[in-house]
C-alpha cells in the first residue's frame, strides 16, 4: 500500500553538527530562547579501537516541528533541509525516502505529526 | 551519496525567481544578492535577502546559486539579528571623555570630514604619510578597498592586520605555493564549475588530508568546508592531521594527532616514504618537476622513526597516511591556519607542496587546482599601490620579510616593526592610526596587554565598525559606523564565481566601507579617487583593474559570473599559465619546483626541515616540568567568526561562554570538572580563564582554547572595556618570535600549566585592571 505521508531523511553518517537546521528552524518559526523544532544531539567521541571513533551528531525532530507548512504549501522544502550544509537531510513521501534509505546504515525517517 | 543532479532537477526555478534580482513577494521585497561581511566570513554565499519598510526581516539561501546550493551556515542564518542589533553603530562620533571612559558625542560626516581630513592632512604635511598606519581585518569587504585607500589615500605604505606577528595568517601559503607552483592552488571540490559537482570535466578526489584546520568551523580562504562533506559522500577518502579529533579525524583512514608546532617533520617523513619508497609519480616529476635531487638527500636526514619521535606519532601510521596519499589519484591537502601558526611555516608549506607536486596533483581534476579571482579581479593587499608617493614607499616598516635587495616576501608593512615603532619611536614615531573592520585587542593581537601599551603612543585614532569594540572604546578619537552586509553594493570575487553584493536595505547613517573610502579618499587625495561614488568605484575594479566585460549592474542582474579560466584543467599543458604563453609553470624554471628558486631569493632554505617550537618539551625541559600542557589557540566555532557575533542572543544561546577543551585524564589530574572555569597560565605569570571543556577527542598533552572573546554585554568603560582581557588567550602569546623570513609565530605551540579558577582566592584583581594600570606582570 501506498505511503504518501510526508517526513524527513536524515542520513545523520554525514550530520557535521553545523546547527544550521536548528537556526534556521528557530528563525522559520521565531522560536523562543531554549526552544526547537529539531534539535542536535552529540554521541561521542570514544575510542572503538586504534582506527575507529564513535562521534555522531544527529539532529531529532521535536513535537514543535510542522514540517514548514507554510514552506511547504507554497511548493519549497522545510527549511532544515533546505540549509543543511552536510546535504545529509531529505524531505519527501515516506515511499520515497524508503526508497532512498535503502543501502543505508546510518539513517532515520521521521514523519512529524501533520 | 547526496544526488547532485536529482538536487538540481527538483529545485523550483520559477518559485525562486530564476534570472531576476529583486522581486514582491507578497509583504517582502526579495533580493537575491550574497552576503559577505559585515557580520564576516571567508566566503560570500547565495542568498535572498526578505525586506520591508527598509529592514532586513528574514533570509533563505539560494538554491539556484552553485557556490552553496541554498545551504546555510547559523551565522548567515541569524543575519537579521545581526542587522537589526541595538548595539550597533547609528552615526558617527566623536570622543567626549578621555580615552577609554566611553564617553561620546553624535556627529554628522560632515563634521566627521571636517575633522579628520584636515587633521590627517596636517600630519601628512608635518612628519610625512609614512607615520600614518592604515590597519584592516581579514577576509572582509575591505581586502582590496582598505589597502586601495590606504595607499592611495593616506598615502602610507604601513598597512597592517597589526599586532599579528609573523604573518601568521595565510598570506606565506598563498607566497610559499606560489614560490612552487607559481600561483596558489586550491583543493578541487569543483568550485570552478559551474555545473559543481555534475559537471564531466571534474573528478572526485579520491583522498583529501585535512591538515592543520577545521574546515567545517573555519570556512577559510573562499572554501566552504562543507563542500568536502560531498566530496566525501561521492566517495572521498580522508587523513586527517590535527591533534584535536575533529569531525574529519573521526571518519579518517587515518588520524594523525602530531604534537603542535612539527607539521613540517611529519611532512618530512611522508616525503621521505614516497621518495624512499619510490611512490611518487614518476613521469609526472620527469616533465613537470625540478628538485628531486636535492630533495631526496634532505628527506634523508629525517627517517621516519626520527619524525615519529620528534611528532609523538606511531611510525605505522605516518607511512600507512603516506602511502594511501601517493597512492591515489587524484589526492589533494586542504590546509589551514596552523601552517602559519608555527616557527617552520615557510618550510612546512613547500614540503606539502612537494608532497602534492611529486604525486602528480598539480592541476589536475580532483587535485590542486591553480586559480585566480574571476576575470582577473586579482588585487588584493597591493590595491593601489601605484599611487603611493615613492618617498612614503621608501619608508615601508620592512623586517626580515624583506628577502634579499628588498624583493618583499609579503606587501604588507612588518607588524614587529610598526610595534616597535609605537613603542620606541624608532626609525620614526606613528602619529596617526586608521582601522577599519578589525578589533586588534580583542583579536589578532599577539601579547594583547602589550598591544594595548602601545596603542597608547597614538595621538590619533580613527575607528570604523558597524559595533563599538573594546578596541574603539580604548582608544577612538572619531568612530565610523560601518554597514551590514545586507546594506551594502559590493562585488566579491575570491577565487570565482565574480559575485554582486547589491544593498537591500539601510540602517541609520553607516556607510559601507567602499562609501567611507570614496568619501574620504576624494577629500584627501582627488586625483587618485575619480570615483562618483562607491558603484564607479566598484566599476574600476571589476572593468579596468580587472577584465569583467560589463558593469557592475550587468553582474547584479546577472548575479553572479562564473569564469572559463578557473574551469580549466592542465593549464600548465595548454599555455595559459605563463606570460610568454608557453606551455608549463610560471615559476623561474617554468616547473614545480621542490626547491623554488623564489627561496632563495627571499634568503629561505627552500628545502624543508625541522624547527622546534621555542617552547616545548624538548626545547625549554625546565619550563616543560612545571608547565606540563602543550596549549594550541584559535579554535574556530560555528557561531563566531574571530571576534564578532559575541553580541548575537542566538550565538550565545548555542556557544554562551569560551571554551578549552583538555582530555578527561588531564582534567582528572588537575580536578577540573565539565563547565568549571579554568585559568590557563605560562611560565611569564600571564594567564587566562575559559570554561572547561572535557573530551577524548584530544592528544592528552595538548590544551585547545578559543579565540577573540569579549563580552559586550559587560561594562564598556576602562578599565573592563567588555571583560576583553579576561579571557584573551593572547594574554599568554607572544610578539616578535617568528621562522624564517620573519613569518610565522608559534601562538599554536606554548607552554602551559591549568588550574581551576576560585572566587576570591585566585581571582581576585580583574586582567583588565591591571592590564590598564600597565602592570600585567604576574598575574596575581
Amino acid at each position: 500500500m501506498a505511503n504518501n505521508k510526508y517526513g524527513i531523511l536524515i542520513d545523520y553518517e554525514y550530520c557535521t553538527g553545523c546547527h544550521s537546521c536548528e537556526v534556521a528552524c528557530k528563525k522559520e518559526h521565531d522560536l523562543a530562547e531554549g526552544q526547537y523544532g529539531i534539535q542536535l544531539t552529540e554521541i561521542g567521541p570514544w575510542k572503538i579501537n586504534d582506527d575507529k571513533w564513535e562521534y555522531t551528531f544527529m539532529p531529532v525532530i521535536t513535537k514543535l516541528c510542522d514540517l514548514c507548512a507554510e514552506r511547504t504549501a507554497m511548493g519549497k522544502v522545510p527549511t532544515c533541509v533546505h540549509h543543511c550544509q552536510a546535504w545529509c537531510m531529505y524531505y519527501g513521501t515516506v515511499d520515497e525516502l524508503t526508497e532512498k534509505m535503502t543501502g543505508k546504515t546510518r539513517a532515520v525517517l521521521i514523519t512529524p505529526e501533520q | 551519496m547526496a544526488d547532485y543532479k536529482e538536487f538540481l532537477s527538483k529545485v523550483d526555478r520559477k518559485l525562486y525567481h530564476e534570472g531576476e534580482w529583486q522581486w514582491q513577494e507578497g509583504e517582502y521585497t526579495v533580493t537575491r544578492t550574497h552576503q559577505w561581511s559585515a557580520p564576516g566570513c571567508h566566503n560570500a554565499c547565495g542568498i535572498l535577502l526578505y525586506t520591508k519598510d527598509d529592514k532586513l526581516e528574514k533570509v533563505e539561501g539560494d538554491p539556484l546559486n552553485p557556490f552553496n546550493n541554498g545551504k546555510l551556515c547559523m551565522r548567515c542564518l541569524n543575519l537579521a539579528e545581526a542587522t537589526n542589533h541595538p548595539d550597533r553603530l547609528k552615526y558617527p562620533m566623536k570622543r567626549s571623555g578621555e580615552r577609554g571612559e566611553n564617553k561620546w558625542e553624535r556627529i554628522s560626516w560632515d563634521e566627521a570630514y571636517n575633522i579628520i581630513v584636515p587633521k590627517i592632512k596636517e600630519i601628512k604635511e608635518q612628519y610625512g604619510s609614512h607615520t600614518i598606519v592604515g590597519v584592516h581585518g581579514t577576509g572582509r569587504n575591505i581586502n582590496w578597498q582598505l589597502p586601495y585607500f590606504y595607499n592611495a589615500g593616506l598615502e602610507t605604505p604601513n598597512i597592517s592586520t597589526l599586532f599579528f606577528s609573523g604573518f601568521a595568517c595565510y598570506l606565506p601559503r598563498v607566497v610559499g605555493a606560489a614560490a612552487v607552483t607559481g600561483e596558489f592552488v586550491i583543493v578541487d571540490a569543483a568550485v570552478g564549475q559551474e555545473e559543481r559537482y555534475a559537471s564531466k570535466k571534474w573528478t572526485v578526489p579520491e583522498c583529501v588530508i585535512i591538515w592543520g584546520n577545521e574546515p567545517l568551523k573555519s570556512n577559510a580562504d573562499g572554501f566552504l568546508g562543507h563542500w568536502l562533506v560531498q566530496c566525501m559522500q561521492m566517495g572521498t577518502k580522508f587523513i586527517c592531521i590535527d591533534p584535536r579529533l575533529t569531525w574529519w579525524a573521526s571518519r579518517a583512514e587515518v588520524w594523525l594527532p602530531t604534537r603542535p608546532g612539527t607539521d613540517a617533520a611529519l611532512a618530512i617523513g611522508m616525503l621521505n616514504v614516497i621518495i624512499n619508497e619510490k611512490l611518487y609519480d614518476p613521469e609526472y616529476v620527469e616533465k613537470w618537476c625540478v628538485g628531486l635531487e636535492d630533495l631526496t638527500a634532505r628527506v634523508q636526514e629525517y627517517p621516519v622513526e626520527k619524525v615519529a619521535e620528534i611528532c609523538d606519532l606511531d611510525p605505522e601510521k605516518i607511512r600507512k597516511a603516506a602511502r594511501i596519499f601517493a597512492a591515489a589519484k587524484p589526492a589533494a591537502v586542504q590546509w589551514g591556519l596552523a601552517f602559519e601558526q608555527q616557527l617552520c611555516c615557510m618550510s612546512l608549506i613547500v614540503a606539502v607542496c612537494d608532497l602534492f607536486a611529486l604525486t602528480g596533483n598539480v592541476e589536475v581534476p580532483g587535485g590542486m587546482i591553480m586559480v585566480r579571482n574571476a576575470f582577473g579581479t586579482q588585487r588584493n593587499y597591493n590595491c593601489g599601490e601605484e599611487w603611493l608617493p615613492a618617498e612614503a614607499a621608501a619608508k615601508k616598516l620592512n623586517g626580515d620579510a624583506k628577502g634579499i635587495e628588498e624583493s618583499s616576501i609579503v606587501p604588507h608593512a612588518d607588524s614587529n616593526v610598526i610595534l616597535h615603532a609605537l613603542e620606541t619611536g624608532e626609525p620614526y614615531p606613528i602619529k596617526a592610526m586608521w582601522i577599519q573592520s578589525s578589533n586588534p585587542l580583542a583579536c589578532p593581537a599577539m601579547d594583547s596587554p602589550r598591544a594595548y601599551e602601545a596603542m597608547k603612543n597614538v595621538e590619533f585614532i580613527v575607528y570604523a565598525d558597524p559595533f563599538l569594540t573594546p578596541t574603539a572604546v580604548a582608544f577612538a578619537d572619531i568612530v565610523l559606523p560601518v554597514a551590514m552586509g545586507p546594506e551594502r553594493n559590493s562585488v566579491r570575487s575570491w577565487w570565482t564565481p565574480l559575485r554582486a553584493m547589491t544593498k537591500a536595505c539601510s540602517y541609520y547613517e553607516a556607510k559601507t566601507d567602499e562609501e567611507i573610502v570614496v568619501e574620504f579618499g576624494k577629500r584627501l587625495n582627488p586625483k587618485a579617487f575619480p570615483f562618483k561614488d562607491d558603484i564607479d568605484f566598484l566599476e574600476w575594479y571589476i572593468t579596468e583593474d580587472g577584465n569583467w566585460p560589463g558593469t557592475f549592474e550587468d553582474l547584479r542582474n546577472q548575479g553572479w559570473a562564473y569564469w572559463d579560466y578557473d574551469a580549466t584543467y592542465y593549464k600548465h599543458e595548454k599555455g595559459l599559465l605563463r606570460p610568454d604563453g608557453e606551455v608549463g609553470f610560471p615559476t623561474p624554471t617554468g616547473k614545480l619546483e621542490l626547491a623554488p628558486f623564489m627561496y632563495y631569493q627571499w634568503n629561505l632554505d627552500p628545502l624543508p626541515f625541522h624547527l622546534e617550537p621555542p617552547e616545548s618539551p624538548i626545547s625549554t625541559p625546565e619550563v616543560y616540568k612545571d608547565y606540563p600542557l602543550i596549549l594550541t589557540t584559535g579554535a574556530r566555532s560555528y557561531e563566531f567568526f574571530h571576534s564578532e557575533h559575541r553580541q548575537m542572543p542566538t550565538m550565545r544561546e548555542f556557544h554562551p561562554d569560551p571554551l578549552v577543551t583538555m582530555h578527561p585524564d588531564v582534567a582528572e589530574k588537575y580536578g577540573i570538572k565539565q563547565g568549571d572555569w579554568v585559568w590557563i597560565e605560562n611560565h611569564r605569570g600571564r594567564r587566562f580563564k575559559q570554561k572547561a571543556n572535557i573530551t577524548l577527542g584530544i592528544a592528552p598533552q595538548v590544551v585547545s582554547a578559543e579565540h577573540g572573546w569579549w563580552f559586550p554585554e559587560k561594562e564598556a568603560s576602562s578599565p573592563a572595556l567588555f571583560d576583553t582581557f579576561e579571557s584573551n588567550s593572547n594574554n599568554v602569546t607572544l610578539q616578535e618570535v617568528t621562522g624564517q623570513g620573519g613569518i610565522g609565530n608559534p601562538i599554536k605551540s606554548s607552554l602551559c600549566k591549568i588550574y581551576k579558577v576560585v572566587e576570591g582566592v585566585n581571582d581576585s584583581v580583574s586582567i583588565g585592571e591591571q592590564v590598564v594600570r600597565g602592570d600585567y606582570r604576574d598575574g596575581k
